[in-house]
């Protein structure tokens, strides 16, 4: 059955099993991997996308349901990692392993949408579907609170503060996988 | 590993190395993440100059460092590329970390294989990475001096350029590069003195971080190949059970499904994706024989625990003559401890990607052990170790898990019998009922406590299933298993009579290195049971151990540096109490103040606060130290708090992160850490915060409700 909808912008057509979940459309048929399977049921987070501006588990949601509307993905959040939760995410250096953090940055940036400068417990309330294994919460908190900063800031990166002078500069680059022979 | 050994430049992996990183993209060859950069490099131009086994340097002054540790969070790519950069003298702003194949050159020392554990990471590639930095710079120097004909010693490495000074002339590394690889590598050349070091000690950025925020960084799980096909294997539920018989028509008939096939574990269903595979799973009818252990309960294995350390075990250590210290007295006290199995729940569930071909195996693998997986997939492949080829990926999480090896035996045998590259993918409930577990563990221990208030014997007897008895079976010594009893059998607390033995107990679940490994039960037996010893010695939890830990400074220092950060001489406000432990784990060295506050009424728990202080000889970046002790504390919390794998008729019980919750974002604490500045070698911060959490916990909870907390994960009723 094709379903038609807007993915990162972009008219996109798929013709799969009506049931198909949206994470295993966009993980298995359109390559795009960087929305994570860690559950299936819910459960975890690593599944978040966006569906019409909301934070929704990719892995519960049959594809059939998202006929017609607009979805974002961490592949389409921004095209040079400038949307201030990424930019706040590398100046805090939140990631540990990483495998999580798809999911995490599309729930802060859907808290963030919504409420500007959020508190605590809203971050509590908004973040609390999301596990991280890593035990990055502390840095997750601290780079909400950071992005809601940086949000209608001008573009030019923010200072850490203390943090600053001892921080070495990071160019976006590349890790390779070896193992050629 | 021998300085020569680690330098010396093998030609077979000099050609290896040089080609893949110079033509990859020409040929094709699988680069995961942001390959703008490289894919913008000029078409033809010339293969990067292999200085050694882990640098390549560029014409474009790029400078690639092989990493040959796996990366599963821990930040080891980052800390690796910090020690080379420090001797190599590069631009740290060229850098391109790659990660290694597998080859002789990244056999690990501390292990003998190519694998990351054990914490040793920093500790193993410390020197090579120093030495082979050193003799780099040492061949760029060389090969500068000889280009303008002017002495070695005239010029200076800084920055990616070397320099002469005089003449203030300059030529990049890139310039350089190719004729320096033309010289013998130097042996010994002379490493800098710490006092110098630019990089090393100072809070860098993680070099993996901008693959993370935007989906790019490729995990195992995202590895996609040309006509490759998924899998999913339905497993015994009991563990050891096998295949009596199978009807595969209703799965063959689900829309994707492409093959359904017998494996060694279970049953493969092949599909078109993830999804379709799944689905004929559920449409899979399986009859198993369940062999031995379809009776085995969370239980049974208590009581045979039970009754084994009743019983005279296999010594792990021996002091004097507890017995009779115990006769002479004033005070004798008694505990028996128990923790559960637990699972490991990397986020990312295990998988693997395998292209059998009749010459040779293709393997993407999130792993921990590079060589082994090497030697399994040869064998099922039925072709020589060097011809099955890794691709090591980023790992979504490790914690021991992926040291191991069925996900690579499955991959294989399921590509072998398809003849295609196949994409194994673990449920999240596959990955929770068929883990190997860190092992449950029951432990009986007395202290004999002198006149003096200061104790004169201590006992403990533990049983539980022996990890190394599964994997490493040599490494089993008279019965005694060093995972099964260290932290309990090395306590270094001033008591002349000791005692630590040891049974161990096959129980039919199979048991593996968790984060911490036998440090994760074992220190929460020994720092709980210290804080017991305290107790009946009317001392103060924080003085009784400083007492008794005067001849061992790193335990002191952490202790002190704990204590005082977290202000232990100090009143607490009304309602919260605190507990302390301190540990020695991977050769570092910890300490930790967890504060709470209890609800009796309720019986419910706020963990405010956790003072974590390390020692972990020098530091390489000290902000992710820092980062590895808030994951251990977050690690050691969840399991605390909320984690049990439970055993019924063989099966575990759990299924996903409903019955196996996860510490999230609203229960997380404040943590603060704190390291102890020291000029020892480096050592590990992965794994050692997890085990004095705990402990320290349970110390926090006696300090609020006057009861003790002997087995975990905590219960409302400990709280009452």
């Amino acid at each position: 059955m094709a379903i038609q909808f807007t993915l990162n912008g972009k008219p996109q057509t798929v013709d799969v099993n009506p049931n198909m979940p949206l994470l295993w459309v966009l993980r298995d048929t359109l390559g795009m991997t960087g929305t994570k399977f860690g559950c299936g049921m819910s459960l975890c987070g690593a599944c978040t996308v966006h569906i019409n501006g909301e934070a929704v588990r990719s892995c519960v949601t049959p594809i059939s349901t998202v006929s017609g509307k607009k979805i974002t993905t961490i592949e389409g959040l921004s095209a040079d990692r400038s949307h201030p939760v990424q930019k706040a995410w590398i100046e805090i250096d939140v990631p540990q392993c990483g495998y999580c953090q798809s999911g995490q940055i599309m729930s802060a940036a859907a808290l963030l949408a919504k409420k500007a400068q959020p508190s605590d417990a809203e971050i509590d309330e908004a973040m609390k579907g999301n596990i991280c294994r890593c035990g990055t919460y502390q840095r997750i908190r601290q780079a909400i609170h950071r992005a809601g900063q940086l949000r209608g800031a001008p573009a030019k990166a923010a200072n850490l503060g203390a943090d600053e002078n001892t921080e070495q500069e990071l160019s976006a680059r590349t890790v390779g996988v070896g193992g050629a022979a | 590993m021998s300085a020569g050994t680690t330098m010396r430049v093998d030609r077979r992996n000099f050609l290896k190395t040089g080609v893949a990183g110079a033509t990859g993209l020409v040929i094709g060859f699988y680069l995961p993440g942001d390959f703008e950069a490289l894919a913008a490099a000029p078409a033809g131009s010339a293969a990067p100059a292999a200085l050694n086994a882990w640098m390549r340097i560029g014409a474009d002054d790029s400078v690639t460092i092989l990493i040959d540790k796996s990366e599963m969070g821990q930040g080891i790519l980052t800390a690796l590329c910090m020690i080379a950069a420090e001797e190599l003298e590069c631009d740290w702003k060229k850098i391109r970390p790659e990660f290694a194949p597998t080859a002789k050159e990244y056999i690990n020392p501390a292990f003998g294989i190519q694998g990351t554990g054990g914490s040793s990471s920093v500790r193993s590639s410390w020197d090579p990475m120093r030495k082979a930095g050193a003799a780099a710079r040492d061949m760029l120097l060389q090969a500068a001096a000889q280009k303008w004909g002017v002495a070695k010693t005239a010029c200076r490495a800084e920055n990616g350029v070397i320099l002469h000074v005089a003449t203030k002339r300059r030529l990049t590394y890139g310039s350089l590069a190719e004729a320096a690889a033309k010289f013998p590598v130097p042996q010994d050349v002379p490493l800098k003195d710490p006092k110098q070091f630019h990089t090393i000690g100072k809070s860098t950025k993680r070099l993996d971080t901008p693959d993370k925020v935007n989906g790019r960084a490729e995990f195992g799980i995202d590895v996609r190949r040309p006509g490759m096909v998924y899998a999913v294997v339905e497993r015994c539920p009991v563990f050891g059970g096998k295949v009596a018989s199978f009807d595969a028509t209703k799965a063959k008939a689900v829309p994707g499904v492409k093959n359904v096939i017998q494996i060694s574990s279970g049953v493969a269903v092949v599909a078109d994706s993830t999804w379709a595979a799944m689905q004929g799973r559920r449409a899979l009818d399986v009859k198993w024989n369940e062999g031995p252990n379809g009776q085995v309960s969370s239980d049974s294995i208590s009581k045979l625990f039970a009754e084994r350390t009743g019983q005279p075990g296999a010594v792990a250590r021996k002091e004097g003559d507890a017995a009779s210290a115990f006769a002479g007295a004033a005070k004798k006290i008694e505990a028996v401890y128990e923790v559960p199995y637990l699972c490991h729940a990397t986020m990312e569930p295990m998988n693997g990607t395998a292209h059998v071909r009749p010459d040779g195996v293709e393997l993407w693998l999130p792993t921990q052990f590079q060589t082994i997986s090497q030697t399994v997939a040869a064998k099922i492949a039925g072709v020589a170790p060097e011809a099955v080829n890794i691709h090591t990926t980023f790992l979504g999480g490790g914690f021991g898990r992926r040291s191991e090896l069925d996900f690579v035996a499955e991959s294989v045998e399921i590509s072998k019998a398809v003849s295609a590259p196949v994409k194994l993918t673990y449920s999240r409930e596959d990955d929770m009922q068929h883990g190997m577990y860190r092992p449950a563990s029951y432990c009986r221990m007395a202290a004999g406590i002198g006149a003096d208030g200061w104790p004169v014997a201590f006992t403990s007897s533990i049983a539980c299933d022996s990890i190394m008895a599964r994997r490493f079976p040599d490494q089993v010594k008279d019965g005694v298993d060093e995972t099964s009893v260290e932290a309990l059998a090395n306590i270094p607390y001033a008591i002349p009579n000791i005692l630590v033995d040891y049974q161990l107990t096959v129980a039919g679940i199979p048991v593996g290195f968790w984060r911490s490994v036998g440090a994760s039960q074992n220190g929460y037996f020994s720092e709980s049971f210290v804080d017991e010893m305290a107790t009946a010695a009317q001392k103060d939890p924080y003085e009784f151990r400083r007492h008794l830990l005067a001849k061992f400074p790193r335990h002191v220092g952490v202790l002190d540096l704990a204590a005082q950060k977290a202000g232990w001489d100090k009143p607490l406000p009304a309602g919260r109490f605190r507990g302390i432990a301190v540990l020695t784990a991977f050769q570092s060295y910890a300490a930790q103040v967890v504060e709470i506050s209890v609800n009796r009424t309720e019986r419910t728990l706020k963990v405010h606060r956790v003072v974590c202080a390390v020692d972990v000889g020098r530091v390489v970046n000290p902000t992710n130290i820092v980062a590895q002790s808030e994951s251990a504390v977050v690690y050691g919390l969840t399991a605390a708090l909320h984690n049990a794998i439970t055993i019924s008729r063989g099966r575990v019980e759990q299924t996903n992160f409903d019955s196996y919750p996860i510490l999230r974002m609203d229960e997380m604490p404040v943590i603060e850490v704190h390291i102890v500045p020291s000029e020892e070698k480096p050592t590990g911060a992965g794994e050692l915060s997890v085990p004095p959490l705990a402990p320290a916990l349970c110390n926090a909870i006696f300090a609020a409700t006057g009861k003790r907390v002997r087995r975990l994960p905590i219960r409302p009723e400990d709280l009452a």
